[in-house]
């Protein structure tokens, strides 16, 4: 089983996520993370989706996909060199006494706070999922109040599209 | 007769007379759209969220509109409908209920690769959302049975939409298409220009393969010993029988037609093995397992086919030929992957290749199994065995009827016993095993082909799914025979209880079923009962000089099962003979 991270080109039309996520579940496909947004064209929209399997599986949801007919084009990301990226907000719990610690693996991170609380902190940490896994880690001891990350979403490096 | 329909003006005359632009309400644009797409035959039914449509269809005499019993009936007539002419089924339903009752037919002709325009009506876009009364999220429901779907938000948008619908259901691998139409759409007006050319980015089926593979193809027919050729339902459906018979006839392979390809070859010939699988004969199942050369021509290894599928033509090289790029590889990994049209595919094969010449002792063998396993059955003259029914239909119809199923026992007894010559002659509900498909879909099928012959073959359980489809019957006089085998059990699911559930005959006993002729008389068709050979020879004598709608009803022995039999998690040349 292989980590894999595919980009797919979607019309952006109601119900496309449905499709797709459907999709998915019906033949199933894990999905470990799906991150949809704006693509670089009016009327399109772009998912990443991270999903664990063999390449038989891999190669039958690409299948699978572009039989989708709002599906215009997907691209296997993690077959090639790739920044892959996610955000994490993690709400720290954090006594006045703590947060100078707390800041210190904050900024080794290269994190930062956007929020200060009475008694906790608002990291915001954007990296590859071992980084935020890493973070996420560092942070249990002083007591994670509450975790949102968006999931990965990628791109191939260099001028490849 | 059929009810007296005015003459129809012809499509091309109507293309002209609405060239000019016109504001025109979404019904009527619906109405028009399925005009110019070809449509000449309508199955629905009516309700709240579709009036405006209907409204729009009173006096409207450009296609036929049949009105059906129940909307499964409906969506059934529409797959027989396409199934036996080729073109795109059309059916309508009202929002909620009247939608939700096609579910069962839209999955049906998805698992088939049927082409359907499947419109539905909605409740107002403004209620949508608001549990409103009939509303049910249809295109929703349906993504996973259909090969696209439309939710028409705008009436403007309905002309491409409608458009595109028909483009889809009809090209690259085929499929049912939904569109949902809100009733403020169907009542709002637009100016409508017919459109004409489709742009769908994400949707391009690749027809034309890649002649590296085919060149492989071509060698590894040279090469091979024992090579068998499986021909599915995509050979029927790309219009490509004649390029296969062409391609057996110069390459004298041995060839097996699964279910849904029963009709692309012609049974009587040296070459052809009959079909393969769970109730496969023991020539193809054998020629399967004993292969070194196995290509598959539009079918989809489905698991009826395969049985156990780590133990499926072992010796075999494997090619796959599919307009599905997704099919290739999802059950059988093959060693020659060809992506394409099917008819193109063997145009371009068929002057390349040559007769498989290192295959004598095998064409040999295959004749020899042939000759000391046949399918068999041990008639009786006390009783009547199915198959000896389904021989005398085919006997008295020499191969030449089209012949629709429903889902059990007889359907298998009908695949095994009817000699198909034609494609497009058999009609039946194979990936998704739908009963109450056999009625409904005859009648499809003879408004297709009003002047030919066709057979509807049921069971006693099946018959009971949609014999409310029995007035459409008798109100147009559709002249369908309908055969109804009744052994008085649920025939196919008692098999396996006999056989593997120990005779432990849980609720497949359907006692108290109606007098079958006497239900086809309240209807208003004959019915004709039959419970010898002699009545049996006479009632469908009668049933086939009677110019309506008959029912024939043949009881038959209860204890007869389908053989041979391969079952489930064995490999297919483990079969049970019935003999055993």
């Amino acid at each position: 089983m292989e980590r894999n991270t595919i980009s797919v080109l979607v019309n952006d039309q109601p119900g496309v996520l449905q499709r797709v996520s459907g999709l998915f579940g019906r033949r199933g496909f894990n999905i470990e993370s799906i991150t949809v947004g704006q693509s670089e064209e009016a009327g399109l929209s772009r998912m990443v989706i991270v999903t664990l399997g063999d390449d038989d599986q891999l190669e039958q949801i690409e299948k699978q996909l572009y039989k989708l007919i709002d599906v215009i084009k997907v691209v296997d990301l993690s077959a090639k060199p790739m920044v892959a990226r996610e955000l994490a907000l993690i709400k720290v719990k954090a006594e006045p006494s703590e947060r100078p610690e707390i800041m210190g693996v904050v900024e080794t991170f290269r994190a930062s706070v956007v929020d200060i609380g009475s008694t906790s902190l608002l990291v915001q940490v954007v990296g590859d999922t071992q980084k935020i896994d890493a973070m996420i880690e560092l942070l249990k001891p002083y007591g994670i109040r509450e975790l949102s990350r968006t999931g990965v979403t990628a791109m191939i490096r260099g001028n490849v599209q | 007769m059929m009810t007296q329909i005015p003459e129809m003006r012809s499509t091309e005359e109507l293309r002209e007379k609405w060239k000019t632009p016109e504001v025109i309400t979404g019904s009527e644009i619906l109405l028009r759209s399925l005009v110019l797409e070809g449509v000449d035959t309508v199955f629905g039914y009516p309700g709240g969220a579709v009036l405006y449509i209907y409204d729009a269809l009173y006096g409207f005499n450009d296609f036929k509109h049949v009105l059906t019993r129940h909307e499964q009936g409906a969506i059934h007539a529409a797959d027989g409908y396409a199934r036996a002419s080729g073109k795109t089924g059309v059916c309508i339903a009202t929002s909620g209920p009247g939608a939700t009752n096609l579910v069962t037919g839209i999955a049906t002709a998805y698992m088939d690769s049927v082409p359907l325009v499947v419109i539905t009506g909605n409740v107002f876009s403004s209620l949508i959302g608001t549990d409103a009364f009939q509303e049910a999220d249809i295109t929703g429901i349906t993504m996973p049975i259909t090969k696209h779907s439309y939710l028409v938000r705008n009436v403007e948008d309905l002309p491409r939409i409608i458009h595109e619908a028909f483009h889809i259901a009809s090209t690259g691998r085929k499929g049912p298409v939904l569109i949902d139409i809100p009733k403020d759409v169907s009542a709002a007006k637009t100016l409508f220009t017919p459109v004409t050319s489709v742009n769908l980015r994400g949707y391009n089926p690749r027809t034309v393969p890649n002649k590296l593979q085919l060149d492989k193809l071509v060698r590894a027919i040279s090469e091979a010993e024992r090579p068998i050729i499986i021909a599915g339902g995509g050979v029927i459906y790309s219009g490509a029988h004649e390029e296969m018979c062409e391609f057996v006839k110069r390459t004298e392979i041995p060839i097996t037609t699964t279910l849904l390809g029963l009709g692309v070859f012609p049974s009587g010939d040296d070459l052809w093995m009959g079909m393969p699988g769970m109730h496969g004969t023991y020539t193809a199942n054998n020629a399967i397992q004993q292969c070194d050369l196995l290509i598959n021509i539009g079918a989809r290894f489905d698991d009826r086919v395969t049985g156990k599928l780590d133990g499926f033509a072992p010796k075999a090289k494997i090619v796959h030929i599919d307009i599905d790029p997704a099919e290739i590889g999802k059950n059988i990994s093959p060693d020659i992957p060809i992506v394409g049209d099917v008819k193109t595919v063997l145009e371009m094969l068929n002057p390349e290749v040559k007769r498989a010449s290192n295959a004598d002792a095998w064409r040999a063998q295959i004749a020899q199994w042939k000759v000391d396993k046949p399918l068999r059955y041990t008639d009786s003259d006390i009783e009547l065995k199915p198959q000896w029914v389904i021989e005398l239909i085919n006997d008295t119809t020499k191969g030449e009827a089209i012949v629709t199923t429903d889902v059990g026992q007889h359907q298998m007894w009908a695949a095994q016993y009817y000699k198909f010559n034609h494609p497009r002659s058999w009609v039946t509900s194979g990936g998704l095993g739908t009963m109450g498909f056999g009625l409904p879909s005859a009648i499809g099928a003879q408004m297709a082909y009003p002047e030919r012959l066709v057979v509807s073959i049921n069971g006693d359980g099946g018959m009971q799914m949609c014999s409310q489809e029995l007035a459409i019957c008798a109100i147009h006089n559709i002249p369908v025979k309908i055969v109804v085998l009744n052994n008085e059990v649920l025939g196919m699911v008692r098999q396996w209880q006999n056989l593997i559930y120990e005779k432990r005959y849980s609720y497949t006993d359907l006692a108290g079923s109606p007098n079958f002729v006497k239900l086809a008389e309240a209807y208003g068709v004959k019915g004709i009962l039959a419970t010898t050979k002699e009545e049996a020879r006479a009632a469908w004598q009668e049933a086939l000089e009677t110019p309506g709608p008959v029912l024939v009803e043949f009881r038959v022995s209860k204890d007869e099962n389908v053989y041979p039999m391969v079952t489930q998690g064995s490999t297919i040349d483990q079969m049970l003979m019935g003999d055993e």
